[in-house]
């Protein structure tokens, strides 16, 4: 027979947690004995945010490193929630990604039992207790961060929320990055955003700003003219969740490498 | 000493079936049915929040109908069982098939659970395959776990044997979506002729979804009182 006594839930980590502890990382048993040259597992790098005149804008670049090596070329880091928000990811990247998909699941799960759509302000608090759910990893140094943002359709706005090891969550309205290359990313965002930024001008900085991250930073990848591997662009607005076609993105990057050559 | 009592299996079962037959007498009919690009789902249902219709995965759905509350935990049950499989597995996974067997399991454990009131419920677990507009399959599930597939069309509540006439003869395949919702609405008209007041479907008083092969990985939409009557006003 079914068992019908969650029925109250509508928490699905929970409900793994009580029922299928199995399907979720035990991480207690890590002892720190992971050394940082010594990796046998991926990092993933950088990844923004940028707030614009009709929503926000996030994007990734797509390297994984395995200590001084790439270990994947092709990672995807942002990841699509619901209708109006997405989430990003940096750390290590196999609880990272675990992360996305169980976020993307519960929020999917309780929109599904209630009938209408978890809030996104609901959607941003939730995200801290899945962070916190992986201290025990933070505290052996294996940082899982997300950055989430998010159309506010009560409000008209588009609004970004980034957090720290401990579930902390803090709101950001302008631009924020994370990542190895968060830093660098961040120090092109602030010289170059403006508030009410048109969709091409929001666009062009975020390229640039994924340019200085790679420039910058050993581990994050940047457009891979070679194998046509470019960072993925994820644009959110009142009409939806939608990404930059990669035609759009290698145009985006063919312009920028054209101005950096001519000045 | 008192003498224990004897009741015959065959009379227990009769009076559950008798029990259940008069639940299900009352209960508001659910058509589905294939169209161009799906299945579409129709009953009529004045309110607002209570759904008869309702997403369950990805390419799956439920219609159900009799107690709300009854059909209400399975639903919440369904989804959960399924976001586990699909989660532990992969999305593709989840098929129709299983979960009629999972609700299937239960409600006959429900039934020969001797103390037990069986659930006055009927249901249709809806599933497109989702890469093509006919690859679909219709599952239908009563009171005491038997379930069957049905070809194209079905039908649950009270009437639904009089809707299965009327559709023999007047459903055919390739539907559009308007011409597929003005059959089913034209039908549950048609069962309730013998109404002393006259009787029509109207926007507010329906209840449309749909799996839509052409969606996103979440095929399952809802249509809105908006676009109810638009497919109304465009029909006639």
């Amino acid at each position: 027979m079914l068992k019908l006594r969650d029925f109250e839930s509508t928490d699905f980590f929970q409900i793994l947690k009580d029922r299928h502890p199995d399907k979720l990382g035990d991480w207690s048993k890590l002892d720190g004995t992971f050394e940082s040259n010594n990796h046998n597992f991926l990092e993933g790098t950088t990844v923004l945010a940028v707030v614009y005149k009709d929503g926000v804008i996030m994007a990734g670049d797509r390297q994984a490193t395995e200590g001084y090596q790439v270990g994947e070329r092709r990672i995807q880091k942002v990841y699509k929630i619901d209708r109006h928000s997405a989430i990003a990811v940096a750390g290590v990247a196999g609880p990272c990604l675990e992360i996305a998909k169980l976020f993307q699941v519960q929020i999917e799960f309780y929109e599904k039992i209630e009938g209408v759509r978890l809030s996104l302000d609901g959607q941003a608090n939730y995200l801290s207790s899945l962070v916190r759910s992986n201290l025990n990893l933070a505290m052996q140094g294996l940082i899982v961060l997300p950055l989430f943002s998010g159309y506010d359709i009560k409000n008209g706005v588009g609004r970004i929320f980034k957090y720290d090891a401990l579930g902390g969550r803090y709101e950001e309205d302008t631009y924020y990055a994370i990542g190895s290359g968060g830093k660098d990313a961040r120090s092109t965002l602030k010289k170059l955003y403006q508030s009410h930024l048109d969709k091409d001008n929001a666009l062009k900085i975020v390229v640039e700003a994924l340019w200085d991250a790679a420039d910058e930073d050993i581990a994050t990848g940047g457009p891979d003219l070679v194998r046509k591997i470019f960072p993925t662009f994820t644009i959110i607005t009142k009409d939806g969740v939608s990404e930059v076609s990669e035609d759009t993105i290698a145009e985006l990057f063919q312009d920028l490498i054209s101005r950096l050559e001519q000045s | 000493m008192s003498t224990p009592y004897y009741v015959s299996p065959d009379q227990i079962w009769e009076d559950k079936k008798d029990f259940v037959d008069r639940g299900i007498e009352q209960a508001k009919e659910v058509i589905v049915l294939e169209y161009k690009d799906g299945l579409l789902m129709v009953a009529e249902n004045p309110r607002k929040t209570i759904f008869k219709m309702s997403e369950i995965y990805d390419r799956i759905a439920l219609a159900s109908t009799g107690r709300v509350s009854e059909y209400e935990a399975l639903r919440v049950a369904g989804i959960r069982e399924a976001e586990i499989k699909g989660y532990t597995y992969y999305r593709e996974d989840v098929t129709g098939k299983w979960l009629t067997n999972l609700y299937s399991q239960h409600m006959s454990a429900i039934a020969q659970t001797l103390d037990a009131k069986p659930l006055e419920i009927e249901l249709l677990v809806c599933e497109i395959d989702g890469h093509t507009s006919t690859g679909s399959q219709i599952y239908k599930i009563t009171f005491d776990g038997t379930y069957e597939e049905k070809d194209s069309f079905a039908a649950i509540g009270g009437k639904a044997d009089s809707i299965l006439e009327i559709l023999e003869n007047t459903y055919q395949d390739g539907l559009d979506l308007k011409e597929a919702v003005q059959l089913a609405s034209k039908t549950l008209e048609a069962i309730e002729a013998d109404a002393p007041e006259s009787y029509e479907i109207n926007p507010n008083t329906i209840e449309i979804a749909c799996l839509d092969a052409t969606l996103d990985r979440r095929k399952f939409h809802r249509f809105s009182i908006q676009e109810t009557e638009e497919i109304f006003a465009n029909a006639s």
